[in-house]
């Protein structure tokens, strides 16, 4: 227990390293941008406080996902509806919330961290993440500029193609933990 | 009712502790997220749709791999993405192009892929985005076939 403890924040630290040094690389090119086209960078900065903006209830509504899915969400339930003895429930379910699910992928990281931990399986959070691009508030803008048919057909092979992806991750997964496993 | 006030702490110290540990991880991935809405900004004011559409060449294949490539290098929101496609169309660029330029910039993240990886794990993200973009070009030519055979 005491051991897990240690590997977590050991984890945690490894995460908040890497963090920093990708946010320290990006300001770097910024900083080194800005000398030569400081206009564009000013607003580039300006579109950035946009994005964050925009984002900030997103980011809220995940928090209080993730904090409502720790307490509610114990590691034995989230293994019996999208672990591996889910089954057909558990892809439809990844399918359907990957769909609902709005605003920029990389907010929704975290929590799907946090339910993979917790034993969601690694091809759900795949179908998951695929499932995003099919946007039901945006469909009426989509299909006025490509039309109903258009839309329909790509929607419904974007979904089967989200099962095929999360398929072929569950299966390079298996293979990886066995390898690991003979190793 | 000692136990019953007992029970109620205990609770409420858990709905305390769920969340913390939900800021917590959510924390660790900040820096993380604010690089990538940094790369977002750099990406809105270099790459035009001006600049997307110059790169098609005409070439029916090569043009629906492009449209995959240059979808998964992209970002923002798909708004974006299907107003450049209506342009990239009147253009006369290939649906099929279009199409997998749609589906990759969507499901597809090169700019995201740090945050991905980081969260996620190196393997997951690659493997992932590497078959999205593949799946970007096959989503693409099934559902123009498909429309071509509906009429």
């Amino acid at each position: 227990m005491k051991s897990n403890k240690k590997e977590q924040t050991k984890k945690r630290n490894k995460n908040l390293y890497y963090g920093f040094s990708f946010l320290g690389v990006v300001i770097v090119l910024h900083v080194v941008l800005f000398f030569f086209d400081p206009e564009n960078i000013c607003g580039s900065l300006h579109a950035s406080l946009q994005i964050i903006i925009q984002v900030i209830p997103v980011l809220i509504l995940v928090i209080l996902i993730m904090g409502i899915a720790n307490y509610f969400l114990k590691p034995k339930f989230v293994s019996k509806h999208l672990g591996a003895e889910s089954g057909v429930k558990g892809w439809l379910l990844a399918i359907f919330i990957g769909i609902l699910s709005h605003g920029p992928i990389y907010v929704w990281y975290p929590l799907l961290k946090d339910l993979n931990d917790q034993g969601m399986r690694t091809g759900l959070v795949a179908v998951f993440l695929y499932n995003r691009a099919i946007k039901i508030p945006l469909l009426p803008i989509m299909i006025f500029y490509f039309g109903i048919s258009f839309v329909a057909i790509l929607a419904i092979y974007m979904i089967i193609a989200s099962v095929l992806e999360g398929i072929i991750m569950g299966i390079i997964e298996h293979k990886t933990r066995v390898r690991r496993k003979d190793a | 009712m000692d136990k019953n006030k007992r029970s109620i702490m205990t609770k409420k110290e858990s709905i305390i502790a769920s969340f913390n540990k939900a800021l917590k991880n959510f924390g660790v991935t900040l820096p993380i997220l604010l690089g990538v809405v940094l790369l977002l900004g750099l990406f809105k004011i270099y790459v035009s749709s001006e600049l997307i559409s110059s790169v098609f060449t005409g070439e029916l294949l090569g043009d629906t791999a492009l449209g995959s490539m240059i979808g998964s290098i992209s970002a923002g929101n798909p708004i974006t993405s299907y107003i450049i496609g209506g342009e990239l169309l009147k253009e006369g660029v290939s649906l099929f192009a279009v199409t997998a330029f749609i589906a990759a910039w969507v499901t597809v993240g090169v700019i995201q892929l740090p945050a991905e990886a980081a969260i996620l794990g190196i393997r997951f993200a690659l493997t992932r985005n590497a078959l999205s973009f593949i799946f970007a070009i096959l989503v693409s030519i099934a559902t123009v076939v498909t429309l071509g055979v509906i009429g």
